[in-house]
């Protein structure tokens, strides 16, 4: 068993966690017996080489998906027990995520993007108006409001991603490769705002990176290699 | 419908697949707008039948004639309160295009027998006092611009008169209008009296009527009503056949075919092809946003709104195409009959439109359903992939 832990006041537990998929008649283990603590407002860098499940266990924390075994809590609740529609809803009020490819609808406008997770919630237009203002002006592209993704640069798209991550205020930001698909000025500025995120207004982030440039942005540096974790990239 | 930008901005992201799909849609429902106009213009007279009203008509045809003589003795046919006949006259106005229907009638007792038939008092009266008179429908006189005092000569394809012209020339005494909506208002009617001298000695069909209509005193007793009086000319040289208006009408118009099922078959093979060409729309539309649905279930929309936000798109797209396809086809059907007076009862009746708009949901929904079920099956890791 590999397990990176700091005992109290961890946000993200988890427990003995294996993960098993299917192809066929042949089994993949993903992930095998593995334990994670995350604490609160840590900003957590995981690392690994491509198809080591680094993915996969972020899909796990984020409650999109469940594990074959073990368990996984956030704060108090035990996200592997919760049904789909629990889950949905667990998603909205607790989890921000930030995609390698920004994942924005294309036919929405900056802000109409980044009101997207505010529509699950019972503010009024006027408030939706206010939080999508200050989430836009916080990621610094509230001049940008009005446009199209396909009029905003690759950062500029990404920091639009963040901001609907952060707009309804989620305790975890979850980010997949959010740098990946930026050069390298592009990806500073998105890594100054994650840290600032982090150090400014205490988000817990957990990030996963191929980059190291990225991963020295983290307070913290885990590396998960055939389905483990450790401390230390793998020679 | 704070969702509604979200669906709205969805069925703009491709402006001609969208528009292609829409205007498939609005043909279609053009279609049905035309198709159950001619339905109603064909069976119309079916829904406006009187129950009170048996036909009576000779048991070989239609076009065979009865005796005059035969009102009084249908007229004491216990249950029969009063007979009255009409014939068929077969005329036009001017030019062989101009056609519509031509009764010769008795005028007090057609209008007792006929409540859908609104003429004012005055009118009624002038009918009565002037042999040559006539009444004509508003329809027919609005598109001939006809007015009270007007002299209308009609040729007669079937009734010459004595001198043998087939031109006869009306004094039109009045215009009259429906009571309900679906009321005939194409028809002209004139005095029997002034018709049968018209005919001349030893004329053709001189004394013989077209048909009766008898109004009878209960119309749960029709069926007694009518084997009674076809009893009565049982064995005559002329044998009647007698029936329910609205079997006479429904005969009328089935000799052109059964149109319920001919405009039923011809609507069903269209909806079936709109159907499929809607339904690969939204399953392509679908497929293509796979991520961008992943996306939307990732930062917490639930499988059911997901499933709701396809339903609502696709139906928005087939009520559109329907709402304009009706539209159009009311804009177009309340220019009125296109054939010129064949079609007297052609319009688009507000049962039809209604069924028309249930017709456009029930195709959104159908042709949603089986995108919508897609993506439940989508799990938000792998579409997220897709993007």
């Amino acid at each position: 068993m590999s397990e990176i832990a700091k005992d109290n006041g961890a946000l993200v537990r988890v427990d003995r966690v294996e993960k098993v998929f299917h192809r066929g008649s042949e089994d993949i283990n993903v992930l095998a017996d593995l334990s994670l603590q995350v604490p609160v407002r840590e900003f957590l860098a995981l690392m690994g080489p491509s198809g080591s499940g680094k993915s996969t266990l972020l899909n796990l924390i984020g409650g999109l998906d469940r594990p074959t075994r073990g368990t996984v809590s956030v704060g108090a609740d035990r996200i592997d027990e919760l049904s789909d529609q629990q889950l949905a809803h667990w998603r909205a009020r607790h989890v921000g995520f930030v995609f390698q490819l920004y994942n924005l609808m294309p036919v929405l406008n900056a802000e109409k993007n980044v009101e997207l997770p505010l529509l699950l919630t019972h503010l009024s237009k006027s408030e939706r108006r206010k939080h999508v203002e200050t989430a836009l002006a916080v990621v610094g592209l509230s001049h940008r409001a009005k446009h199209y993704p396909r009029t905003l640069s690759g950062g500029e798209q990404q920091r639009v991603g963040i901001a609907r991550a952060i707009v309804t205020d989620p305790t975890l930001l979850l980010c997949d490769e959010p740098t990946g698909d930026l050069d390298r000025k592009a990806g500073d500025e998105i890594l100054d705002l994650l840290q600032a995120l982090n150090r400014e207004h205490g988000k817990t982030i957990i990030m996963v990176t191929h980059d190291p440039h990225a991963s020295a942005r983290a307070a913290r540096t885990v590396y998960l290699n055939k389905g483990q974790l450790s401390s230390k990239p793998e020679l | 419908m704070k969702y509604f930008p979200l669906i709205w901005s969805n069925l703009k992201r491709k402006k001609v697949r969208t528009s292609l799909t829409i205007l498939s849609v609005l043909v279609a429902f053009v279609l049905f707008g035309f198709l159950s106009s001619i339905k109603q213009a064909l069976t119309g007279g079916v829904q406006m039948a009187g129950a009170d009203r048996l036909v009576v008509r000779h048991k070989v045809s239609i076009i065979q004639l009865l005796p005059e003589s035969y009102k009084a003795r249908m007229e004491r046919i216990p249950g029969v309160v009063i007979a009255t006949h009409q014939t068929w006259f077969g005329g036009v106005y001017q030019d062989p295009k101009n056609f519509f229907m031509q009764c010769p009638v008795i005028p007090e007792e057609f209008l007792d027998i006929s409540p859908e038939i609104i003429l004012p008092p005055d009118q009624r009266k002038a009918w009565v006092n002037t042999r040559t008179g006539a009444i004509v429908g508003r329809k027919t006189a609005e598109k001939f611009h006809w007015k009270i005092g007007d002299k209308i000569p009609i040729q007669s394809s079937i009734w010459s008169q004595a001198n043998g012209s087939h031109t006869w020339e009306f004094d039109l005494v009045g215009i009259f209008d429906g009571k309900e909506k679906g009321t005939d208002t194409t028809p002209l009617f004139f005095r029997y009296d002034f018709f049968d001298e018209g005919r001349g000695g030893g004329s053709y069909g001189k004394g013989m009527v077209g048909w009766y209509t008898i109004k009878i005193k209960d119309p749960s007793k029709a069926a007694e009503v009518a084997l009674l009086v076809d009893k009565e000319f049982e064995n005559s040289d002329a044998e009647t056949k007698t029936e329910p208006e609205g079997a006479f009408v429904q005969a009328w118009a089935s000799q052109i075919g059964n149109i319920a099922l001919m405009v039923g078959a011809i609507l069903g093979a269209v909806f079936f092809t709109i159907l499929l060409v809607a339904g690969n729309t939204m399953s392509q539309a679908v497929r293509e946003r796979a991520g961008e649905l992943g996306v939307l279930k990732a930062i917490g929309f639930t499988n059911a709104q997901v499933v709701a936000f396809v339903l609502v798109e696709s139906c928005l797209l087939s009520l559109l195409g329907g709402g304009l396809g009706l539209g159009l086809a009311w804009l177009v059907i309340s220019r009125g009959d296109p054939t010129g007076g064949l079609l007297p009862f052609f319009f688009f009746p507000v049962r039809d439109v209604l069924i028309g708009v249930g017709l456009a949901l029930a195709l959104g929904l159908a042709t949603g359903i089986f995108p919508a079920l897609q993506t439940l099956r989508l799990r938000v890791a792998d579409a997220l992939r897709r993007m």
